[in-house]
């Protein structure tokens, strides 16, 4: 048995959709970050893979993962200062309470 | 002539207009009518030295070597140049008719302000009112001395403004308000056929100017160029529609209908504005416009007729009216309508003048004439009215004792009216009589007929007043007014016992060439007679209580009640304007207006709305729907996509 | 072919990244939830070692699994009372959830397995030297990422700066 590319990218489709089902379902805002980074990690699972799949001579896709868990740290640390910032005006985390911003 | 003069007789009216329009609430009753009263008597004195300047000083300006009168504008400032030829001024024009129409209304306007002084006296919003007399006056003055007929025009639509104020004075009451929408309606309607004569005269003549459009008239004619219009040539459609917007000034018939009404103002109004000055400013029209209108033969024959008629019909039903004031009221359009006819028949009718073009002289020598016993008449009845508190001759009668100066200037007043010598209303009828027979016996008769008349109801009217019954007036015994309300009763009875000998030819001729008017013994020996006779007619049916009156309404019952209700015009109108008008064109266009055009934008309205209403739960707030749209989305581009690029 | 020992390595590793990715959305405690993303997050970095990716594979342990689920357990503690399960989902917004997750899995999946034909196995790569890497990183000549690098740092920056501010007690 061989294992090739659809091997790998077939997991990182897996952990994307599940960070989808996360997203759209879980109402704790923290809980929705987390499957958010759960997609992310597939996304860059991609880069790695098709990289090393089809062009194993070169790294962009490797710094392209690298750049995106440096942002990705950015973005979390951003959004959990939010989340907590949330829990402090608002006493809880459900993201079902945050609809100011509708018609 | 130096403008000083002209212009401040018309800035001080305006002046006291805004001074006490703005300032009055300010003031005390007293102060607010002497500050209009000295203002008036100011206007009035500038404008007889202004008056006697322009007649006897014998200026080469005013007058050319042969003796006519010219015609001088003191200024002529352009307002709205529209076109070079096409342009309209405001000025002041003088000649003999403007500077008469300065005398008259001056004289009047500053006696009605000393009259109102008692009339007025403690009525609520009394400044206001002396606002609007000086308003009045103002427009009235720029009126008569307008050098185009655009000016004319502007000045015709204020004094209109300002009759419509003075009649609403007492707007607490209802009809007060409804007889100052009723005149001002009706008078508008009318002017919009003056504005359409205006126009189209202007549009083939280029010219609003009055002295290019009255000297050697006949090229107005020429410019037309033969051009009609259903018929009749332009030239008769313009001065019909100008003479249309004299009709509703000058109540003609069919246009009447809104001077009776207009009686529900003050009663010192109604002697200025609806008796002596604004009504004739219909008469005014035709005679500044009458070298014009001499062109149009049918034109004239259409003033005659009109005026014949409505003289007639004015005077039938002045003969039952139970008002005083509406008495009075018809009888000015009665005698209106005499001026009128008197104009009419000042032209021949195939361009040229008829007998010298008497009609025209008589025809302003009665407008001077009636302005003085009119006025009279009316701040006499003012008197009655003021003493009795009521407009019904019913609740008058023997009144000759208690009040002895009304009642001899009021006689001197009918004695005027109904054209008995030395009386001013003898002259001038007198005139107007022998002006209508030399252009038609028939409208001669009719007239003398319509003189009778006249007589006829003015005695009517006085004996009623002050004779007839004697009834209990209780402890509160009507007596003669102040000495504010006298003087100008007093004055306008002596003013029309010799303003009859005035020799008014040397002053006002169609031409403004001087000429000596002499009386035609038969006309005047055989319309005094008649007028005697109604005179004696009048005296047996009312000069005692008796039963006759009623005896004559019961043998013509028919006839009184048409009188009565004059003729039913009111109910007619209302028939037009409510059952065809409002319901055959106003209601329909309403529901149109309310369902169709109002409906479709509610209907837009609603759609909008049901629209947002649907698409707003879009908008929930809710973050995982978006995501849940913007995947689904996504997937569907990304599905599109790879099933085009297999 | 491959030897067994790397098919059952990567046999392990698929189903600790099935396993735990699906538990990680559907536990009801949040910190459960969170040690699931520490185990897939491991479970990549093991995905990362078998594709020679080694310095990458460091990096997604130290940043991911070291830095970002330690924050994530900070802001639980910070927000979650003692006992306090995740809330109860409700069925339409599972029924939803599942249908854009199947939908994805379907469009994405079709379109990865039908180009399967395409996939070959393995290409040899000798392992990126780390000389190199940072080398890369650092040059600005062409393919030098020195630009992106500084882009990323002043990106920190300010995401340090902002959570400050924003996470700042008013």
């Amino acid at each position: 048995m061989e294992i090739t590319a659809l091997y790998y990218l077939l997991p990182a489709l897996f952990m994307f959709c599940a960070g989808v089902y996360g997203f759209i379902t879980r109402k704790n805002m923290i809980a929705m970050l987390i499957s958010l980074e759960l997609m992310l990690n597939g996304v860059d699972m991609n880069f790695v893979i098709f990289n090393r799949f089809l062009f194993p001579g070169s790294m962009e896709g490797m710094y392209f993962t690298l750049f995106a868990i440096g942002i990705a740290a950015a973005e979390t640390a951003v959004a959990i200062a939010i989340i907590v910032n949330l829990f402090r005006s608002k006493g809880n985390v459900d993201v079902t309470g945050l609809n100011e911003m509708k018609f | 002539m130096d403008a000083t003069l002209p212009i401040i007789i018309l800035a001080l009216p305006l002046f006291m207009f805004l001074l006490l329009g703005l300032a009055g609430v300010k003031m005390s009753h007293k102060a607010a009518a002497w500050l209009g009263i000295l203002g008036m008597g100011t206007t009035a004195t500038l404008s007889y030295i202004t008056a006697f300047t322009y007649f006897f000083s014998q200026n080469p300006e005013f007058v050319s070597a042969t003796g006519e009168r010219l015609q001088h504008v003191v200024f002529n400032l352009t307002w709205l140049a529209f076109t070079p030829d096409l342009v309209i001024s405001l000025g002041f024009l003088l000649d003999p008719i403007s500077a008469l129409m300065l005398v008259v209304i001056t004289t009047i306007s500053f006696m009605v302000h000393l009259y109102s002084l008692g009339y007025m006296e403690g009525e609520r919003g009394f400044q206001r009112y002396y606002a609007f007399l000086s308003l009045f006056s103002f427009s009235m003055l720029g009126l008569v001395v307008a050098t185009n007929i655009f000016q004319m025009y502007i000045f015709w639509e204020l004094v209109g403004a300002s009759s419509y104020l003075l009649i609403g004075f007492f707007y607490t009451k209802h009809s007060a308000v409804s007889a100052s929408k009723k005149a001002f309606i009706v008078t508008r309607f009318a002017d919009l056929g003056f504005l359409i004569g205006i126009l189209v005269l202007s549009y083939y003549s280029q010219t609003f100017d009055f002295i290019r459009l009255t000297t050697d008239s006949s090229w107005v004619l020429a410019s037309t160029g033969g051009a009609t219009f259903m018929g009749a040539s332009v030239l008769t459609w313009a001065l019909v529609l100008i003479f249309m917007g004299g009709m509703g000034k000058s109540a003609m018939l069919p246009l009447h209908i809104w001077l009776p009404d207009a009686m529900e103002g003050p009663t010192p109004v109604s002697a200025l504005i609806h008796a002596a000055t604004m009504v004739v400013a219909g008469v005014f029209l035709v005679a500044r416009m009458f070298p014009v209108y001499i062109l149009e033969g049918s034109a004239t024959t259409i003033i005659v007729v009109v005026g014949a008629l409505t003289a007639f019909y004015a005077a039938m039903v002045a003969c039952t009216q139970i008002d005083i004031k509406r008495v009075l009221a018809f009888s000015t359009i009665s005698q209106i309508a005499f001026m009128m006819v008197s104009l009419g028949v000042a032209s021949s009718g195939n361009g040229e003048v008829c007998h010298h073009g008497l009609g025209y002289m008589a025809s302003l020598f009665h407008m001077f004439t009636h302005a003085m016993f009119k006025a009279l008449l009316f701040l006499g009845a003012g008197a009655l009215i003021h003493a009795v508190h009521s407009n019904d001759y019913t609740a008058m009668g023997g009144l000759r004792k208690y009040m002895p100066i009304t009642h001899w200037t009021f006689l001197i007043g009918c004695l005027a009216i109904a054209g008995i010598p030395p009386f001013s209303g003898f002259f001038s009828k007198d005139e107007i009589l022998s002006a209508a027979y030399a252009w038609s016996p028939y409208v001669g008769i009719w007239m003398t007929v319509v003189a009778a008349l006249t007589a006829f109801y003015m005695f009517r009217l006085y004996y009623l007043i002050f004779w007839w019954n004697n009834p209990d007036y209780g402890h509160h015994t009507p007596h003669d007014s102040p000495w504010c309300m006298n003087v100008p009763l007093v004055f306008l009875a002596a003013v029309s016992c010799v303003a009859g000998f005035i020799p008014f030819g040397h002053f006002v001729t169609w031409n403004r060439m001087p000429y000596d008017i002499h009386l035609d013994p038969v006309i005047a020996v055989s319309s005094v007679v008649i007028a005697l006779l109604a005179i004696a007619l009048a005296t047996r049916m009312y000069a005692r209580e008796n039963s006759l009156p009623a005896r004559f309404r019961a043998a013509m019952p028919r006839l009184w009640d048409w009188c009565y209700h004059r003729f039913y015009w009111d109910e007619l109108y209302i028939f037009i304007t409510h059952r065809i008008i409002f319901n055959g064109i106003c209601r329909p266009i309403a529901w149109f207006d309310r369902h169709i055009i109002d409906g479709t934008m509610d209907s837009f309205a609603t759609l909008a709305n049901r629209a947002s209403d649907e698409i707003k739960p879009l908008q929930s707030g809710q973050i995982q729907q978006y995501v849940w749209i913007y995947l689904m989305g996504a997937l569907a581009l990304g599905v599109i996509t790879i099933l085009c690029l297999i | 072919m491959e030897s067994v020992g790397s098919i059952i390595m990567y046999a392990v590793v698929a189903l600790t990244i099935v396993i735990c990715s699906v538990l990680a959305v559907t536990t009801r405690k949040i910190l459960r939830s969170a040690t699931y993303l520490l185990f897939t997050l491991f479970a990549t970095a093991a995905i990362y070692f078998m594709l020679d990716y080694e310095f990458l594979g460091g990096v997604q342990i130290a940043v991911y699994a070291g830095g970002i689920v330690v924050l994530f357990v900070f802001a639980i503690l910070l927000t979650s009372r003692p006992g306090h399960d995740s809330e109860k989902l409700t069925s339409r917004s599972r029924r939803t959830g599942l249908v854009a997750a199947v939908a994805t899995a379907i469009v994405c999946g079709w379109s990865l397995c039908s180009r399967s034909a395409l996939m070959a196995g393995l290409p040899q790569m000798s392992n990126p030297d780390m000389k190199l890497i940072g080398a890369r990183l650092l040059s600005s000549d062409a393919g030098g990422l020195l630009l992106p690098f500084e882009a990323v740092s002043v990106l920190l920056l300010a995401c340090i700066i902002g959570a400050v501010v924003i996470g700042r007690r008013r």
